[in-house]
């Protein structure tokens, strides 16, 4: 699947490319013709009810291990979203279906989906308290605090991805709702950077949270993290001096999102005593990591080039790493439909299409998340994947500026 | 005369002002917003013309 545009490419294909696009959005307010409406189905209607089996895991291993006895229950979350969801991708397949463009404004009014997200939030929390009320006073040895500290924080962290789609939405409700839920892993200033920022700069070299063609997720991890806190301060700080005002202000969002975090842990060291601050603040590294590692697999390698004004070309369906995989889609609201998010980013996520044109991952993130962890095997499959998307010219890749010389010399040869 | 309005993307910020246009993609200064096309997008994040919403009236 080669990329066609060449750096600075022509206005018509710009504006060709952005047509096709966005031609659905377009016909979207055109009146949906009845009959098309009717007889389409959402096969994932009823799954996306799955995505709440996440945050009621405490429960759900509280449970088992009161069942069985073993402690061995608190831990598997991990063998949930690392072992079990990348086989149920491999034998369920993939979804490449999208929704009629006619019932694509039906589609979104239909508030059942919504729902299924708001859900998730009185979940995660009840599922914090109780993790509280074990880690202190449960009775439970080191392992087993250690095992549900990680259940936690593999919550918290699908917490973020359920704060990411609420958080691009224009009703208010539903971007409060997304800070609400950014609050377990102190990252309310994703929400600024990640909208303000990330959506800007995405595919370019000065995107923190882009990750480059040679790049490991250990390099990344801390330039995305501290990079996006930076950037997250500095839209706040523009924002706010644009209104005559300083950084330091209530209405600042980054600083009164903290706030609410400390707000969060502060209630929860009085009420269950402050033994519980060291399992909060590890189950928040665990959630953001989580995100982190999204992250870094969701453009890897891919650049905007930069047209003759100096400016990037717009992104477009080529510059996100797409996944089709069912399993990994319904616990993730379709965040793996990520070429169509950057499109259309307030669009809702039962609605988001799969796109011919955008590269695909060889599996869904569950599975690719594991790769990433070992760079070698990560490298060997992705490196290849990222050549063959730019035609074999490897200079067309967004890469990392230590490891430039040592990508060339290893990539180069294949350029025309 | 209707007065110049001021249209800001929902999603990075970015602002059309249609007193000004968007010259650099041939949107001639003075460019009414139902005049753009709809297939343009935000120069900065690439959102729709779908996701901007009318911010203020400019001073003009």
């Amino acid at each position: 699947m080669a990329e066609i545009a060449q750096p600075g490419g022509s206005p018509a294909r710009a504006s060709s490319a952005s047509q096709a696009q966005r031609a659905p959005s377009a016909s979207r307010s055109e009146q949906a013709s009845q009959g098309r409406q009717a007889t389409w189905r959402d096969g994932k209607r009823y799954l996306w009810l799955l995505g709440l089996v996440v945050p009621a895991y405490p429960f759900t291993a509280w449970g088992l291990v009161e069942l069985t006895g073993s402690g061995f229950f608190w831990w598997s979350a991990l063998l949930i979203v690392f072992g079990l969801v990348p086989l149920l991708d491999l034998l369920v397949g993939k979804d490449s279906n999208n929704p009629p463009d006619s019932v694509l404004a039906w589609l979104e009014g239909d508030r059942y989906y919504r729902w299924c997200t708001y859900l998730y939030l009185p979940l995660q929390y009840a599922g914090l308290v109780l993790a509280c009320w074990l880690w202190t006073t449960g009775g439970l040895s080191a392992a087993d605090r250690a095992g549900l500290t990680v259940t936690v924080g593999v919550v918290a962290g699908l917490g973020i991805n359920t704060a990411h789609e609420l958080g691009h939405k224009k009703e208010s409700l539903e971007r409060w709702l997304a800070r609400i839920a950014l609050a377990q892993t102190f990252y309310g200033h994703f929400y600024i950077e990640h909208n303000r920022g990330h959506h800007v700069r995405v595919a370019t070299p000065e995107d923190p949270a882009s990750s480059r063609l040679g790049q490991t997720f250990w390099a990344f991890l801390p330039r995305s993290v501290f990079g996006s806190l930076r950037s997250g301060w500095h839209l706040e700080k523009a924002r706010l001096a644009r209104r005559g005002k300083g950084p330091w202000t209530p209405q600042n969002d980054v600083l009164n999102a903290w706030a609410m975090s400390a707000a969060l842990f502060g209630a929860l060291a009085v009420a269950f005593g402050p033994g519980v601050l060291p399992y909060l603040a590890v189950q928040a590294v665990i959630g953001f990591c989580l995100l982190e590692v999204v992250n870094y697999l969701e453009h890897y390698g891919l650049l905007r080039q930069k047209g003759a004004t100096g400016r990037y070309e717009r992104c477009t369906p080529r510059h996100s790493w797409n996944s089709d995989d069912i399993a990994s889609n319904v616990f993730l609201y379709h965040l793996q439909r990520h070429s169509d998010h950057h499109a259309n980013p307030t669009r809702r996520y039962q609605a988001l299409r799969h796109f011919e044109e955008s590269p695909q991952l060889p599996s869904g993130y569950a599975g690719m998340i594991l790769l990433a962890l070992v760079p070698p095997l990560w490298r060997r499959v992705m490196d290849p994947l990222v050549l063959a998307h730019y035609g074999g010219d490897v200079a067309r890749a967004n890469i990392q500026p230590r490891r430039r010389a040592r990508v060339l010399a290893r990539y180069g040869g294949g350029a025309a | 005369m209707n007065p110049v309005k001021v249209w800001e993307c929902l999603v990075c910020g970015f602002v059309y002002d249609e007193a000004e246009g968007w010259p650099e993609e041939g949107i001639a200064p003075g460019t009414r917003w139902e005049d753009v096309p709809d297939d343009w997008c935000c120069p900065d994040c690439g959102a729709a013309k779908a996701d901007f919403e009318m911010v203020e009236t400019s001073r003009a």
